[in-house]
């Protein structure tokens, strides 16, 4: 009995308050967004507001169940939890029903589940398994590859499903994998990635091409003892280059036109003010709704339930992928950067658990969860104040939505159960 | 360091993020306004503006509804050429206009209220009112227009129009489509006529629907109404100037010497003030402003700033008084001018000798003012420091700067002093024989038509003035005190006599005999004023200016006036007889010199004013033949309701 009541008090209380401040302020925003006119009763499940306190109802009862279960049973179910999560991918392209062109949802009477917010934890889950096994060796091309699939597939899945934001998401286990001894080589190639994607699209191959050009032969001249055969320098050059021009390509006739618009405001690209004016009527308008509302919320805001373009529902999706929007209309920047702070401490202290854990699935899991949920909050973040271009995912315990907040909550308190249990693990 | 990559990014983008909301919540919008918010709709209540009343109480100006039709263009949803065309019917304009107002609408703002066609009449708006539903983005905005009562004063009353973006920029108060006075009193009397507008904040949704008040209206204001003036203008006086200028341009300014009140104030030509009411003000007020040969728009009695001619020679009788250069009995022999040794410096007409104070003044003698300027500037040993003495004088009447009251336009006229002629001759190299024009107002002294008033008003008060003003009463308020201070001029009390003796004398067997109205006891001086101006770059005389001030009766005035009328001869021809019935006309309520009437009435100039821009040589002055007509408006203008639209 003692050691049972012992180990309940193991559980990092300081995640769970940064998740519960969280939860709940993230309820008071989606109140403000969704309400309208008076509020007659919080629990009024007609209204979003209600719905989503039923929500938080439900996932009380949930971290009770998944705290409950022993810790070994997540290891060891690993793997099933992971196969049922992509036979619930797939069965979308059968029993799934379409919301906003994504087919992504299942529906069960009047609700709607999306299985793609439950396919994180169950990836992060078979990654940690499959990494924590002593056979595997992140060094070797060939687990490289092993492991790279056991992301690959839920990311095409969702793909297909036509929600490519969602499949954003699991570029988040490049971290892990890093962590875990993936070469630096990889980060390395990461970045040159990402800027010759970048500054070919903004101008054009040919600067591309001289940049990069400039760059691998300093090196080549700089490493006068071992620079090895010219002859691979300028492969590396042509490589750069084709995936430059394929990065134009890809956006030119693969992207569709709302794609390419996010990224063309993004970078700038458009510089036709008749045209931008077009754009921005037509792929902008949430972002631009969604800019004013937090700038118009000053230093501390219009106050709970004040914020005028929030109650005039200026901007769409408010509640659900904008809801930043409305903590900046009615925060102010006090509350705003209070959330965004509240985001850091709570992904630096899972990372900091992380690193404290014995096992290496226990680490791997919770470096996983961190990375996820830090994705989530760079994309949603950024993409709400018009840092990146618009990428429509959730922002993680804030938004309105019942699979969002209990896959989250999933996520997370797995991590916490194991880390209650790392003084068992031996 | 494998362990620090995504700690140190996830900081990294936490504090890349505060930087940003820093940005975008404290830099860039340090504070939120409400009325720049779109998500707020501004709904103004605009208050009933004052009525205006004459010094009898007689209603002036009123207000009358009218409604404006208003856009929002972002909010207009795309028509089809059919409901297009239907609207422009409705509204009256063609489709060009349609499309030309959009246009610079939304250039103006996508998303503010422009006025898209201002003033409807009642019963546009009726018909319009039950269709407007089906033009989103477009709305009738209600206002207040004037209606004059009467058809005279437009220069006395002003008028209101739309602000225009320059003064919208200054004066955050009004917004685009807010009507502001324009001249007149409309103009120097807007804060007290307009009242403060009051405001609904009106929360919207995205679909511009309203969705109550914002915040239950705690920042909501009621209208405060405009209040009530009353002006000094006598009406009736008023339109029977207005009827003496017919035919003539030029300016009466009459004064009650007693309080500084302004009981007339006319200028010829002028127009009725409906012509600025309505949907036709525009290109009425276009009209008039264009007409830069009559200038209907330049009140003469305010702006006309000319030499002052011989009424100025009183002044030089009171400051060689007041000097004590001369004395009453002094007399001068005019030898039809003055001589400066064997050169004359001014010419005169014929009239007997020997000339005293009186005799200069009722025959308007210009030898003998010369003479008593020179003694003026010559009793100092410097013709500097005598000029500035002289002009400190003169001053002393409200000459030579703004008047500071509050009427909408004004000049400073010009009185010079020692420094004008420094700069002009060099230091010292002038004296008084350079500058005798001076002498009988013809040099460079320079008043306006209300300042000339003053004066008189100033010397037929003996010595004090009142500041003219056009205020009588304000609702629950009291007017200004600096219109309730008498200003002293510098002359003694004592010389005044002997010059209102000399105006007198005018009408006794002077320059004005003929116009003596029986019964009342004028004082008046008349004056003559050469004029040029340019005809293809060639100086060309015109006929002389005809100028007039007087006041009555000689003792406890009860008004003093100055009349100029342009190009009308000389003194007593047309400014003077207009002074005799304006005063009859205040004094008695009844005309008896009937024979001045009917020549004013009969007289134009028109022909005169055409000469210039015929193009053919022309005949002025004595020379040249005064046009009569024969049909002439006898009746009063209609100063008693009856609005025309």
């Amino acid at each position: 009995m003692l050691r049972e009541n012992q180990r309940h008090f193991k559980f990092d209380w300081i995640t769970i308050i940064l998740f519960l401040l969280l939860v709940g302020f993230g309820y008071l925003n989606i109140l403000s967004a969704s309400h309208i006119g008076e509020i007659t009763s919080y629990f009024d499940t007609s209204q979003l507001y209600g719905k989503h306190m039923m929500f938080i109802g439900l996932t009380l009862i949930l971290i009770i169940l998944i705290l409950s279960l022993e810790a070994k049973f997540y290891e060891k179910f690993a793997s099933i939890i992971y196969l049922v999560a992509m036979l619930a991918l797939v069965g979308l392209f059968i029993f799934g029903k379409e919301v906003n062109g994504a087919r992504s949802w299942y529906g069960i009477g009047s609700m709607t589940i999306q299985p793609s917010e439950f396919a994180k934890f169950a990836t992060a889950l078979a990654v940690a398994r499959f990494m924590s096994d002593l056979q595997t060796n992140m060094q070797t091309l060939k687990d490289q590859i092993r492991v790279a699939a056991i992301i690959f597939i839920p990311a095409l899945l969702i793909l297909l499903q036509n929600d490519a934001g969602s499949t954003i998401v699991y570029l988040a286990f490049f971290f892990v994998f890093y962590r875990e001894g993936l070469q630096q080589i990889y980060l390395a190639i990461a970045l040159s990635l990402i800027a010759l994607a970048v500054i070919g699209l903004k101008f054009g191959v040919l600067i591309t091409a001289a940049i990069a050009a400039i760059i691998i032969f300093s090196v080549y001249f700089l490493r006068r003892k071992k620079r090895g055969s010219i002859l691979q320098y300028i492969t590396v050059l042509a490589l750069c280059v084709s995936f430059s021009y394929g990065v134009r390509l890809f956006y030119n006739h693969v992207l569709k036109p709302h794609q390419q618009n996010r990224i063309s405001l993004w970078l700038r690209l458009e510089n036709d003010p008749v045209k931008l004016q077009r754009m921005k009527k037509e792929e902008a308008y949430n972002l631009i709704q969604s800019e004013h509302a937090i700038s118009s919320g000053g230093l501390s805001g219009k106050g709970f339930l004040q914020g005028t373009r929030t109650t005039g529902k200026f901007v769409p999706e408010q509640h659900t992928d904008y809801i930043f929007s409305t903590v900046g209309e009615e925060w102010g920047f006090l509350g705003s950067s209070g959330v965004v702070l509240l985001f850091v401490l709570l992904i630096i202290r899972i990372l900091y658990l992380a690193e404290s854990q014995k096992s290496q699935f226990s680490r791997v899991y919770g470096y996983s969860v961190a990375s996820i949920l830090f994705i989530h909050f760079t994309i949603n973040i950024g993409m709400v104040m018009g840092l990146i271009p618009t990428v429509g995912i959730p922002l993680p315990f804030f938004s309105y939505g019942g699979s969002g907040l209990w896959g989250f909550t999933i996520l997370l308190f797995i991590f916490v159960k194991l880390d209650s249990n790392k003084i068992n693990e031996w | 360091m494998r362990k620090l990559l995504l700690l140190t990014t996830v900081v990294l983008v936490g504090l890349v993020f505060i930087a940003r909301l820093f940005y975008l919540q404290v830099y860039d919008n340090s504070a939120y306004n409400i009325f720049e918010d779109i998500a707020i709709k501004k709904e103004y209540n605009y208050p009933k503006r004052g009525y205006v009343y004459d010094r009898n109480g007689e209603l002036l100006v009123a207000n009358q509804p009218s409604y404006d039709v208003m856009v929002i263009p972002r909010e207009v949803a795309p028509l089809d050429s059919l409901e297009i065309d239907e609207f422009c019917r409705l509204l009256k304009i063609t489709r060009e206009d349609y499309d030309k107002k959009l246009k610079r609408a939304t250039s103006y703002s996508p998303r503010l209220p422009s006025p898209f066609v201002p003033q409807l009449s009642k019963r546009d708006y009726a018909v319009l009112q039950e269709k407007m539903r089906k033009y989103e983005g477009f709305y009738i905005q209600k206002r207040s227009l004037r209606s004059y009562q009467t058809t005279i004063g437009a220069n006395v009353l002003g008028d209101i129009g739309e602000a225009n973006r320059a003064t919208i920029a200054k004066k955050p108060y009004y917004r685009l489509g807010d009507l502001i006075g324009n001249q007149g009193v409309e103009k120097t009397y807007e804060e007290v006529l307009r009242g403060v507008k009051g405001i609904k904040f009106i929360q919207k949704d995205r679909f511009n629907k309203n969705i109550g008040p914002y915040k239950d209206g705690i920042y909501d204001t009621l209208p405060v109404p405009g209040k009530d003036i009353t002006i000094t203008i006598d009406s009736e006086l008023q339109a029977y100037g207005e009827l003496l200028m017919k035919h003539k341009r030029g300016g009466i300014v009459a004064l009650d010497p007693s309080s500084g009140e302004i009981l007339a104030m006319v200028t010829g030509p002028s127009y009725n003030p409906n012509d600025l009411v309505g949907r036709n003000r525009s290109k009425n007020y276009t009209k008039l402003h264009y007409d830069t040969i009559a200038k209907p728009l330049f009140d003469r009695g305010l702006l006309a700033q000319y030499p002052p001619g011989s009424p100025f020679k009183v002044m030089n009788a009171l400051i060689g008084l007041q000097e004590n250069v001369i004395d009453v009995n002094d007399t001068y022999t005019c030898r039809l001018g003055y001589y400066y040794g064997s050169r004359k410096l001014t010419g005169c007409h014929h009239h007997s000798n020997p000339t005293d104070m009186n005799h200069g003044i009722s025959q308007s003698c210009n030898g003998y003012f010369v003479h008593v300027y020179r003694k003026i500037i010559d009793k100092y040993s410097d013709a500097g420091e005598g000029m500035n003495v002289w002009a400190k004088h003169a001053r002393s009447f409200g000459l030579g700067d703004f008047l500071h009251n509050d009427l909408s336009v004004g000049r400073k006229g010009r009185i010079p002093d020692g420094d004008y002629y420094d700069r002009a001759y060099g230091d010292n190299r002038w004296g008084s024989t350079y500058i005798v024009s001076n002498a009988i107002g013809q040099g460079e002294v320079e008043t306006t038509p209300i300042q000339l008033a003053n004066m008189t008003a100033a010397i037929a008060n003996r010595g004090f003035y009142y500041t003219p003003h056009i205020i009588k009463k304000i609702q629950d308020d009291t007017i200004p005190k600096a219109y309730t201070t008498p200003k002293y001029t510098t002359i003694d009390k004592q010389h005044f006599e002997p010059v209102i003796q000399g105006m007198f004398d005018v009408y006794n067997k002077g320059t004005a005999q003929s116009l003596k109205v029986p019964g009342i006891d004028i004082c008046g001086k008349t004056g003559t004023a050469e004029n040029f101006i340019k005809i293809d770059s060639v100086k060309t005389q015109l006929t002389d200016h005809s100028i007039f001030v007087a006041f009555a009766p000689k003792d406890n005035p009860k008004i003093a006036l100055a009349i100029f009328v342009e190009n009308g001869y000389w003194g007593s021809r047309f400014a003077g007889k207009m002074a005799s019935l304006m005063i009859e006309k205040y004094i008695k309520g009844t005309i008896t010199r009937t024979d001045l009437e009917d020549w004013i009435l009969t007289h134009s100039l028109e022909d005169e004013y055409k000469k210039p821009y015929s193009g053919e040589p022309f005949e002025i002055n004595r020379g040249a033949k005064l046009q009569v007509i024969d049909n002439y408006a006898t009746e009063l203008p209609d100063t008693s309701g009856g609005l025309k639209l």
